[in-house]
């Protein structure tokens, strides 16, 4: 693994602040959903956060995002107020895809945050696609297309890591590898664990990522993207996290040991974040109480803001299926 | 008027409109350099050269899906399927993200796509390369989907596909890319959503779309020797498709068949015939009819074509039947 960057004070207090802002939102998605506040699935990002902070800051703006089903965190990551991923959770009118999308398609145009995809591996060739979109115009935008190692066994990624490398798309693939498609282990799906050799038959570059290190992950990202900025293609990012609850709501976990979840628990990426700011002394514990304060803060008020929102008016129901509003719906 | 093949009035189409648009451009197999399977594509990667007339491997999931990413990002992407039956491999991106990006993105995120390739029979080609997907495809919200018959409305109707702001799914035939029609020089687009009255006439209305309306066409000009005058509707675009012009023309004739090459069940005819019932049911002389492919797949053998497909002699045996004659 390549040596690390160093990184400022400002950075640092970034990350934390991201990193504690997503957790705390999503443990607070996790009680509200048990007090059936809202429905739909829910799946949390708790464990994974370094991966999302480390994108977003290893990315530069005219960049775009794309990822599965567990997007909860990924606008937020880029700036988005939580309020507008909470109302979007009650499916309200004010959610930033209008009560349309739900949990697991959340979207920001303004953002480059092209979508939460429910499909699992859809959002593959689409992310490859975003890119294509950026080459044809002739900038140097690079794509991030986030995926999970379930995802990764799509017919989907082989076709577009083929026409990626053919046809040079500037692309980072990234697989969030939390080694669980829901509760089938990445050594039970597949002959090669390593996640980074799925690269080698595409000749595609990768690597693999440690995803509980922000600084990792930061780096990781810079190296790819230069690689796809430079013109040079896409490139793989076998990046290893770890996701501490269940796969959605639902799930006993008896695929797993207690003793393997605290034992990532024990790389927590927002404890190391924390703790290089103690270390290095770039925050004053008041400093922190009131980072922690600003984050509770701001979840308390997304969940005002998602329960006075209204729902939305029926008539939305026949808006944003078509481009134009005069399209002539069948209605019996 | 000149007269050109159906193949160059969908390549004008597209000349002209990737001439007017510079984000518009072509992806499929064999679309570049061997240009096209069916020469629809004929000199385009000459003019427009390979960054936007572009060859893909052989995955149509992955390609469909490049070009839906392509889409969101400001691009009008034309996607040519070799045929529909393929196109199957990539219905999740057609269905799936397509046609309900617009919606699940609250408004922000449009795909103006086209999504083009052969449809239908064409011949001894067996179950898998033979069939019909207007049903399919208009069945899903979020999508348009289109059928033209002749090389004019292919031209037209494509134009407005490539212009359009949806995703759209525009049906062709192999068996059509040869024929010839007149097309007029020079720039047209016809309206999405509209159908064309191909014939006039007061006893009977038929309503079809694609290569199979000509055996209705053919049937007319026999049941006019006997003094029946049909109506021949081509719908010409499948979802939506015209109700009013069907409705009131079967308020006039009071009479309807269907031709339709896809099978029966859940077809584009038991849409029709629905709103039909709802629509004019005090007009009807007689229960509607329909004529469709046979409810199998559709089978190797020169003698078992036969039997499946309906031909020119149905239609006038159910137009007469319809007729109470």
């Amino acid at each position: 693994m390549a040596k690390q960057t160093k990184f400022t004070k400002d950075q640092y207090i970034k990350w934390y602040e991201s990193m504690l802002l997503m957790r705390k939102f999503e443990e607070k998605c996790g009680q509200l959903y048990i007090q059936q506040k809202f429905g739909g699935f829910c799946h949390l990002y708790i464990g994974q956060e370094a991966v999302v902070a480390g994108t977003v800051s290893g990315s530069k703006k005219g960049d775009k995002h794309i990822t599965a089903y567990r997007d909860h965190v990924h606008p937020i990551g880029l700036g988005m107020h939580p309020k507008y991923v909470m109302a979007e959770l009650y499916g309200k009118s004010t959610g930033c895809s209008k009560g349309k999308g739900g949990s697991m398609h959340m979207f920001s145009k303004e953002l480059n945050f092209m979508g939460g995809h429910g499909i699992v591996g859809a959002q593959i060739p689409m992310g490859a696609g975003i890119a294509f979109g950026d080459m044809y115009k002739g900038n140097d935008n690079v794509t991030f297309c986030s995926f999970g190692d379930g995802a990764a066994r799509q017919g989907a990624l082989h076709e577009t890591f083929n026409m990626a490398m053919v046809w040079k798309i500037p692309v980072v693939f990234i697989i969030e590898n939390n080694n669980y498609a829901m509760g089938t282990s990445v050594a039970r799906t597949t002959n090669v664990t390593d996640m980074s050799k799925i690269g080698d038959s595409y000749e595609m570059p990768s690597e693999s990522v440690d995803g509980m290190s922000v600084e990792s992950v930061h780096d990781a990202i810079k190296r790819a993207s230069d690689h796809c900025r430079k013109g040079e293609g896409p490139y793989l990012l076998d990046i290893r996290t770890y996701r501490y609850k269940g796969h959605s709501m639902s799930d006993p976990q008896k695929y797993r040991t207690k003793e393997e979840v605290s034992e990532w628990k024990s790389k927590d990426p927002l404890e190391k974040v924390l703790s290089a700011i103690q270390d290095k002394k770039y925050a004053t514990e008041k400093q922190l109480e009131e980072i922690k304060q600003r984050v509770k803060g701001l979840v308390e008020e997304a969940v005002t803001f998602a329960e006075e929102s209204p729902f939305p008016e029926a008539s939305e129901l026949y808006k944003d299926v078509y481009v134009e509003e005069n399209y002539p719906f069948v209605t019996d | 008027m000149r007269v050109i093949q159906f193949r160059d009035a969908l390549n004008e189409a597209m000349n002209e409109e990737m001439r007017r648009d510079e984000n518009v451009y072509l992806m499929g197999e064999e679309v570049a350099e061997y240009n096209g399977a069916y020469k629809v594509s004929q000199g385009m990667l000459d003019e427009f050269g390979p960054r936007r007339v572009i060859d893909t491997p052989i995955a149509e999931l992955g390609f469909a899906g490049i070009a839906v990413g392509s889409a969101m990002n400001g691009l009008r992407p034309i996607v040519e399927f070799m045929t529909w039956n393929f196109a199957i491999l990539a219905a999740d991106q057609i269905i799936n993200s397509a046609a309900k990006m617009l919606q699940m993105s609250g408004g922000q995120f449009n795909v103006p796509i086209v999504f083009r390739g052969g449809n239908g029979t064409a011949g001894q080609l067996g179950a898998t390369h033979s069939q019909s997907f207007e049903a399919f495809y208009a069945h899903v919200p979020g999508l348009k989907v289109i059928t033209p018959s002749n090389p004019y409305d292919a031209k037209g109707l494509l134009k407005a596909a490539i212009r359009d702001d949806n995703p759209v799914v525009f049906l062709e035939s192999e068996r059509m890319y040869g024929e010839k029609g007149e097309v007029p020089e020079g720039e047209y687009v016809l309206p999405i959503g509209k159908a064309n009255i191909r014939r006039q006439g007061s006893d009977c209305t038929i309503v079809s779309f694609g290569k199979i309306i000509k055996i209705a066409e053919e049937a007319a000009e026999t049941l006019a020797k006997e003094g029946i005058n049909v109506e021949i509707i081509d719908l010409r675009t499948i979802r939506p498709w015209d109700e009013e012009c069907v409705i009131n023309s079967v308020k006039k004739t009071n009479r309807l068949l269907i031709v339709e090459e896809s099978w029966p069940v859940a077809s584009i005819a038991s849409e029709i015939t629905y709103r039909v019932q709802r629509e004019a049911f005090d007009y009807l002389d007689a229960p509607i009819k329909r004529l469709t492919q046979s409810d199998t797949p559709f089978a190797f053998s020169p003698t078992l074509i036969e039997e499946a497909l309906p031909h020119p002699k149905d239609v006038f045996d159910a137009v007469k039947s319809l007729m109470y004659r």
